[in-house]
């Protein structure tokens, strides 16, 4: 077992690179969450991990570390009902009133779940398909490199996933199934960290940042929250998670799907 | 729960039971439309391959049947081919999980199909 100064070592590292509240106390989730990344960078044990990670001060495995403490989200259409909320009111309602394309970010995008989720719908929508830009990021190289690759478990593909969408948009390969390139090719994919200043991005209709933002620290979410709203196109929408700590500033679209606008700075 | 393996329908039996079902249990397309005659289930789970009757089989002759197309009708089967799945789908199945399955699995198509509470994430 990890003592408390490596823990500490954890929690502190985790809050000043991604802004990830990990509580130091909690020694089991921290060990299963670390304990194969010690084995795959070839360490003898999770202790020896750390001390290299505090003496060497290496920039990659310390990324791998706080990397591993931010797991990607596993489902399709995570809560079904802000899906269609989201195909069937709030993409429609922006397609409406946008001259070009509808820029959509789905800004913590994990190993690609809910970016395809929207690839999908927006694919089965004829008055949105061609008006809509899919662009996903995730604070993980290896999140990434699997979304992009699109190839998922049998396991995978069965939660959240309908089997009318898997047989329409699928192929299988292997005991794996891979999404089909129509789908694969509407995303653009691109490492960020929330953190970050993000207005290089440039600006966005629609930003999905769902069930990250809870397990952020205080400032975390504060910098996060403004980096996003910044980068909100006039007129535009933030989704957070329906479990996602309220934000009082923000105005309400469609609260039941966790949709809001940000207030115009003066 | 419609299955000619019982160790399945008994792994299956107890997850149902867990989300709040009652259970029949039948092992093959005929015994299973014999329960359907006698009351018509809400959901039912269904192997593809079992001797007498499959399943595919089954869900064209239930949906053909008085009252037949109120059940929802859920595959249950290791049979991972696509283009089968595209089949069992068109013949009136409205969900499909491929086997090894776990609870969480059932439930959420459970839960897509209108039959139970969705489990929380």
């Amino acid at each position: 077992m990890i003592g408390p100064a490596d823990r500490e070592l954890v929690a502190a590292l985790c809050a000043s690179r991604a802004g990830l509240r990990v509580d130091p106390d909690k020694a089991y989730l921290i060990e299963s969450r670390l304990t194969p990344v010690a084995r795959r960078e070839s360490f003898d044990s999770l202790e020896a991990f750390l001390e290299a990670v505090r003496r060497r001060g290496e920039e990659r495995l310390i990324w791998a570390m706080v990397e591993a403490m931010a797991p990607p989200e596993t489902a399709f259409f995570r809560d079904p009902q802000v899906f269609e909320t989201l195909a069937r009111d709030v993409l429609p309602d922006l397609a409406a009133r946008t001259a070009g394309p509808v820029r959509v970010w789905s800004a913590a995008c994990g190993a690609g779940q809910e970016i395809y989720s929207l690839a999908m719908l927006v694919a089965e929508t004829p008055t949105l398909a061609g008006r809509v830009e899919l662009f996903a990021s995730d604070l993980s190289e290896r999140s990434l490199e699997k979304a992009k690759a699109g190839l998922y478990s049998q396991f995978e593909v069965q939660r959240g996933l309908p089997a009318r969408k898997l047989v329409t948009h699928f192929e299988r390969e292997g005991d794996s199934f891979r999404l089909s390139p129509r789908i694969r090719q509407m995303v653009r994919w691109r490492r960020v960290n929330l953190l970050d200043d993000l207005s290089a991005l440039g600006r966005f209709e629609l930003v999905l940042c769902r069930n990250v933002l809870s397990g952020l620290t205080g400032e975390g979410r504060e910098r996060v929250l403004e980096g996003l709203t910044g980068v909100l196109a006039p007129g535009g929408w933030l989704v957070l998670g329906l479990s996602d700590p309220g934000e009082a500033w923000l105005d309400p679209v469609a609260a039941a799907a966790g949709v809001f606008a940000a207030p115009r700075a003066a | 729960m419609v299955d000619d393996s019982r160790v399945i329908r008994k792994v299956s039996r107890r997850i149902l039971e867990g989300l709040g079902f009652d259970v029949a249990e039948a092992a093959d397309g005929v015994e299973a439309m014999a329960w359907c005659h006698a009351a018509m289930p809400d959901v039912i789970l269904l192997d593809w391959r079992m001797p007498v009757m499959d399943g595919l089989e089954f869900v064209r002759r239930l949906r053909a049947e008085p009252g037949g197309d109120r059940p929802r009708v859920v595959f249950c089967s290791v049979e991972n081919d696509l283009a089968r799945i595209r089949e069992a789908l068109d013949a009136g199945a409205d969900e499909y999980v491929m086997k090894p399955f776990d609870g969480e699995i059932l439930a959420g198509k459970l839960a897509y199909v209108g039959l139970a509470p969705r489990l929380a994430a």
